[in-house]
């Protein structure tokens, strides 16, 4: 479904130039639900924006869904392909109420009994009917995510890349919300790309794990051996213990490391 | 309520924010109570239960709408509610800070990050020119950014959610405050950098005698890192306990969530929820 | 409590409406607690209503001589005293606010459309669109107010609608500037990105995401603006370039009460304090509006 090869992304000029990404590679099949999880600044999102096609400049092979990762995505590539992007607070738009947020992907597609679904999609998220004229600012960190999730999965896209979906969440709405996910991926046999700073999310949502540091794939596995912690790599093994729990000695080690 | 041997440096007595609505009024924060000394407290609790909102009413930024009410919110003696508006803003910025939950949100977007923590130091009169400009690169360098000088010259957003998480958690730090308000300062870091930064707010804590509010989702986190834990449901406090006593918690929310902690070697299958008990809902959870 | 207060603030609204009136009731409550926004909005609100209602304010009518009053100082019978014609003043006035307002509307509805236009669709373009839309509004930023009005009065003769032409010309550069360092900052922002990934086009980007954020900012500059319009307008009106001699036009008025500007100070007085005024409350207005519409001070 999703094969990425040499993908390469920077950022900025001159003496400022990052590379975000720095040359990775991993397959996703049809179907399959792949965690990416990694160092903070390691250029996860950036993978994510560029599969969804909001990454200008990229070079690299990467073909989605069948066919090449378009230099301007049409609107049918935008229907298959949904982001839920990380920060619930920037990305729900100020001066709109979450009626209008929600309307917005079924209008540009033409997508009719929009009330019916938009109301669908609140209950889908575990929100209450009331919250469906409020403006951004008057949610809850948490209820703005769930409205973020609620906006990709309007469009029931065959591709769902989420950025942290959950980070905002509480642990039992974010049972809630991984549940439902779990269950659509189920019933529609949707393909997941999912970014996590946690490890216990990954392991309960993924099939295969990419671990990304400074840019790279450092190493990939699959679920089970994430779970028994059978770990290669010093990056992975350190996320491991950090995991868990919080031990200040792991910041030691890491600064020694890094 | 206060750890023993630790003077109270902020008491919250019977706090209520509300926003007016039809049927009355719908309060986010109603009636709750506690004190912090120089010590580590927690809040958890569901989304939308008040939490964000207590932070808010302590540093006295509530969104216009709202209404804050107390018997008693005193930081350090002081009766907040009833300070002028201009002490009450210099007190915020000085002595007690607050990283919000949005912390790339609450960055001016047309400015460079390290210009505006070093504005921090400049405006508080601690450093200036050119030194104000070291000890912000300093700070970055601190909560483990790795390109500092990069970072000081970005704009927010050019900045992973990380970044701006960390800087946000520099710019509060500059001014060393008495009290620190952090609304889930760390949800976007990865654990190993999560660890590092808790550690230099733990160095405060123990060092400085700095008080810390922590407002996190990550139970186990909390369990370790802080001293109490303070549980909130509907806008109040249904349990405080002490941290390593998490696990036997009373409340049968409190109980449930806990159940709700994904595991690592948890395996695949559906995640056990909190059955949204009826008792509960009774209590006026959020409309 | 009025059930309109509670369907004004409650927490959950149920209607889009519904929604949008509670942020225009939050607005309003910002506004009204500004004492020099308050009198910025009386004024402008006078200025209007003597607009809509001259016929039944003026006391005379803005244009019939009568050379036996002629200069007469201000008086019971002509309150502020009439002109070297014999016309009451404050007749003139009032009508004249009818040719003021007429002259800032259409510049507003000239400038305003198009600078924002422009300046949205250059911010959030970009590239090669940007560089031309920008360098044609430093072309028509260049052009000074005045002579180009001197010229093209000169052209196609003086008039209100050949000086609303030389005001408007000028007036958008500002206002596209002012939209083009907004929409840069709002373009990068994670709302846009979603908007992308849902599929909206470029277009609709603009007008649906971007312009919403970009309107307010650029209405206040608008009000601010109005202070000067009416001004220049005044200035064409004395050179004589504006409104053609029997039309009660503030600055044509001045112009003719200059030459006794000693002797019978109320000729060229009374109109000029009009335009202060008129200017003044533009500029209050807008300030208040800043207060309530700019989402960077809420
Ligand atoms: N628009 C941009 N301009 C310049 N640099 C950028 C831009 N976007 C991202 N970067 C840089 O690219 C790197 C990777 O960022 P990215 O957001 O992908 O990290 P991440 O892995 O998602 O981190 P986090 O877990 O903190 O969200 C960072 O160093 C960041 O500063
Ligand atoms: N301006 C407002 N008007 C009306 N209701 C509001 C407003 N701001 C917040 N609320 C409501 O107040 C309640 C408490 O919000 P708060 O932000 O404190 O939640 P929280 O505990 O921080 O949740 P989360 O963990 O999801 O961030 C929520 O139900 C929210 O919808
Ligand atoms: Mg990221
Ligand atoms: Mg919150």
């Amino acid at each position: 479904m999703i094969a990425v090869r040499d993908l390469t992304v920077r950022f900025g000029l001159g003496a400022d130039v990052v590379t975000a990404v720095g040359g990775i590679g991993f397959d996703v099949r049809a179907g399959e639900s792949f965690g990416i999880v990694g160092e903070s600044g390691s250029g996860k999102s950036t993978v994510l924006r560029a599969l969804a096609g909001l990454v200008d400049d990229w070079s690299g092979a990467v073909s989605v869904a069948g066919a090449p990762l378009p230099r301007r995505p049409d609107r049918a590539f935008r229907r298959r392909v949904q982001l839920v992007l990380q920060d619930p607070y920037a990305s729900l738009h100020p001066r709109q109420t979450v009626d209008r947020i929600l309307a917005e992907p079924l209008a540009v597609h033409g997508i009719p009994d929009a009330d019916r679904r938009i109301v669908d999609a609140l209950a889908a998220v575990g929100l209450d009917a009331s919250f469906r004229f409020r403006y951004p600012h008057q949610l809850s960190g948490g209820q703005r995510q769930r409205v973020a999730v609620a906006r990709a999965l309007l469009l029931d896209p065959e591709i769902l890349l989420l950025d942290e979906p959950t980070s905002a969440l509480d642990v039992s709405v974010q049972a809630e919300v991984l549940n439902l996910l779990r269950k659509l991926r189920r019933e529609r046999r949707m393909t997941f790309v999912l970014v996590s700073h946690n490890l216990a999310v990954v392991a309960n949502m993924c099939d295969r794990v990419a671990v990304m540091t400074g840019g790279l794939i450092v190493e990939q596995l699959d679920a089970p051996r994430l779970a028994a912690g059978t770990v290669t790599h010093e990056y992975t093994s350190a996320l491991l213990r950090a995991s868990a729990g919080y031990d200040r000695s792991h910041g030691a080690h890491d600064a020694a490391m890094g | 309520m206060t750890a023993p041997g630790t003077p109270a440096i902020l008491e919250v007595d019977d706090l209520r924010v509300a926003f007016p609505t039809r049927g009355g009024l719908v309060h986010a924060v109603r009636g709750v109570s506690f004190s912090v000394g120089r010590e580590k407290v927690a809040i958890v609790g569901e989304s939308g239960s008040g939490k964000s909102m207590t932070g808010r009413a302590i540093i006295g930024a509530v969104p216009r709408t709202g209404t804050v009410t107390a018997k008693r919110l005193a930081f350090d003696g002081m009766d907040l509610l009833a300070l002028p508006p201009a002490r009450r803003r210099a007190l915020a910025g000085r002595r007690i800070a607050m990283v919000l939950q949005d912390p790339k949100f609450s960055l001016n977007p047309v400015m460079r990050v390290g210009e505006q923590i070093a504005e921090g130091f400049r405006v508080h009169g601690i450093a200036r020119g050119a030194e104000a400009r070291d000890r912000a690169l300093a700070m970055l360098e601190a909560v483990r950014i790795r390109d500092p000088g990069r970072v000081y010259r970005a704009y927010p957003h050019e900045l992973s959610g990380g970044m701006g998480q960390r800087a946000m958690i520099a710019m509060m730090l500059a001014p060393g405050p008495d009290l620190l308000i952090a609304d889930e300062p760390t949800s976007a870091l990865d654990v190993t950098v999560q660890a590092q930064v808790l550690a230099i707010i733990d160095d405060l804590v123990s060092r400085s005698g700095m008080g810390l509010i922590f407002i996190s989702h990550d139970l186990d986190l909390v369990a370790r890192f802080c001293d109490r834990v303070i549980v909130m449901l509907a806008g109040r406090i249904v349990e405080s306990v002490a941290a390593s006593d998490l696990r036997r918690v009373s409340h049968p929310y409190a109980q449930g969530l806990l159940r709700c902690v994904p595991r690592i070697d948890g395996g695949q299958g559906d995640l056990p929820t909190l059955s949204r008990d009826a008792i509960w809902r009774a209590e006026g959870s959020a409309p | 409590m009025g059930g309109w207060r509670a369907y004004l603030t409650t927490a959950s609204p149920r209607s889009r409406r519904q929604a949008a009136l509670q942020r225009a009731w939050l607005g309003w409550l910002t506004f009204r607690t500004n004492p020099a926004a308050m009198l910025g909005l009386g004024i402008v609100s006078a200025l209007v209503l003597c607009a809509a209602a001259a016929p039944w304010l003026a006391t005379h009518s803005p244009i019939e001589q009568d050379l036996v009053r002629r200069l007469a100082p201000p008086s019971a019978e002509h309150w502020l005293g009439t002109d070297e014609l014999g016309r009451d003043i404050y007749s003139r006035i009032v009508y004249g606010a009818r040719i003021t307002l007429r002259i800032v509307a259409l510049v507003a509805v000239i400038i305003g459309p198009i600078g924002l236009a422009i300046g949205c669709l250059a911010g959030t373009l970009g590239g090669a669109v940007d560089a031309v839309l920008m360098r044609l509004t430093d072309v028509f930023l260049a052009f000074p107010r005045l002579v180009l009005a001197l010229a093209l009065t000169a052209a196609l003769g003086p008039g209100i609608e050949n000086a609303v032409i030389a005001i408007g010309l000028t007036g958008w550069p500002p206002l596209a500037r002012l939209a083009r360092a907004e929409t840069l900052t709002i373009r990068r922002s994670d709302f846009i990105a979603a908007a992308r990934v849902i599929g909206a086009s470029q277009l609709r980007i603009v007008a649906v995401h971007v312009v919403p954020l970009c309107l307010p900012s650029v209405i206040i500059r608008l009000t601010l603006d109005m202070a000067g319009v009416i001004l220049i307008a005044a200035g064409l009106g004395f050179l004589g370039l504006g409104a053609t001699p029997p039309s009660p036009e503030w600055g044509a008025m001045i112009a003719t009460g200059r030459k006794f500007v000693l002797d019978q100070w109320w000729i060229a007085a009374m109109p000029g304090l009009a335009i202060c005024a008129a200017s003044l409350g533009f500029n209050l207005l807008g300030d208040g509006l800043r207060d309530v519409l700019d989402p960077k001070l809420r």
